[in-house]
């Protein structure tokens, strides 16, 4: 597949009627949040910290809209409270896509606790995760997540592998992403 | 500055006589029997847990319900935690939104320790500096004789800080099963033919 996977992601996002996404961007996430900031059909609400979207996702659902939360692996540690006392506690349905750090060819130490332990902790607290290492699979399972999150109100995460999105490079004076 | 003297049932229960079918969303403990306290509806979604989120599942129900007024009760040490959502909200600047902080600058349920809207922080003024459209301190009779207009008609964000005293007062509990909430709030405000069958 040569078109980036964001494109896809658009797609699929739109094929299921989300209406809202709540973010906190990160640079694997660029083409998919300025393809949704692009779209008049989609509101988007920029984020000051990821526990924030999650209280957007269940207002815009109690409001009659489906939403979608965008974040970098480091933020799910700040969600994992709400998910846990809102989206869990009261059967919201939750679909979130979740770009990876400190977890193949990362350089930086400090993000590998928090990129290796975003598996256990959302589903320790009720979300079903699936991780996606190629764009094929990507596009295949934020259709189907999308599917699974709003037909039977189950919180889905789609993790994006840093297969997909890479890893930035340190050399001395300056990182390159990979 | 004046000694605290309102009383946050009597201030909101004045303000609710106006309230027509404005939706509601209270902060965990106090704000939740405080909203239950005039009268259970569907259009009321409480919360019993979600610390710190109670402004952002508004801002939510706001943007998807552009037409209709959303109002979230809460208290100072709920939006203490939630703080961050003054500046998101700020940039959003949805106009259906109301914010009122019920303070009393004490964790009420956890046993009255003070909060920071006591020490120096004042919540009305952080929602002034992240960009809200109407901001106002309560702290008298006369100021809140205009908390219905505040909360009901003024255009918005806004946020509307009520100084309270520290009073025990009875608890009603409204229904505590959160998929129960959302689903009668869903029905209520969509019809139980869309709420139901998404």
């Amino acid at each position: 597949m040569d078109e980036h996977w964001s494109v896809a992601a658009h797609r699929h996002l739109k094929a299921a009627g989300v209406r809202q996404i709540g973010y906190v961007p990160d640079g694997g996430l660029r083409l998919l949040i300025e393809r949704c900031l692009g779209d008049n059909e989609i509101e988007t609400v920029m984020c000051a910290t990821e526990e924030e979207a999650v209280g957007l996702s269940a207002g815009a659902w109690l409001g009659g809209q489906k939403s979608a939360v965008f974040m970098q692996s480091s933020g799910v540690g700040n969600t994992i409270n709400a998910i846990a006392s809102l989206i869990s506690s009261a059967n919201f349905p939750f679909f979130a896509i979740v770009t990876m750090r400190g977890q193949w060819g990362e350089g930086n130490p400090w993000q590998v606790p928090m990129g290796q332990a975003v598996v256990p902790t959302l589903e320790a607290v009720g979300v079903k995760t699936f991780l996606a290492e190629s764009p094929d699979a990507v596009d295949m399972m934020i259709e189907s997540g999308l599917r699974m999150a709003y037909s039977t109100d189950t919180p889905v995460a789609v993790l994006v592998g840093q297969k997909v999105i890479g890893s930035k490079i340190w050399t001395a004076g300056k990182a390159v992403n990979q | 500055m004046s000694a605290i003297s309102l009383h946050r049932r009597d201030v909101l229960g004045a303000a609710m006589a106006e309230r027509g079918d404005t939706l509601f969303v209270s902060g965990l403990g106090s704000t939740t029997w405080d909203l239950a306290s005039f009268g259970d509806r569907p259009e009321n979604f409480y919360l019993w847990g979600a610390m710190g989120n109670a402004t952002m599942i508004g801002l939510g129900i706001a943007l998807a319900q552009p037409e209709r007024r959303v109002v979230v009760i809460t208290g100072d040490g709920e939006m203490l935690m939630g703080m961050t959502s003054f500046s998101t909200i700020g940039a959003k600047r949805p106009s259906n939104l109301a914010i009122c902080v019920i303070d009393n600058e004490t964790y009420t349920e956890t046993g009255r320790q003070p909060t920071a809207t006591g020490l120096g922080t004042d919540l009305s003024a952080v929602a002034a500096a992240c960009g809200f459209a109407k901001t106002a301190m309560i702290r008298t009779e006369a100021d809140a004789k205009g908390l219905a207009q505040l909360l009901f008609r003024d255009a918005g964000p806004v946020c509307a800080v009520v100084k309270v005293v520290d009073e025990d007062l009875p608890m009603t509990v409204p229904p505590r099963d959160g998929g129960y909430l959302k689903t009668r709030f869903r029905i209520g405000l969509l019809g139980e033919e869309v709420a139901t069958r998404p």
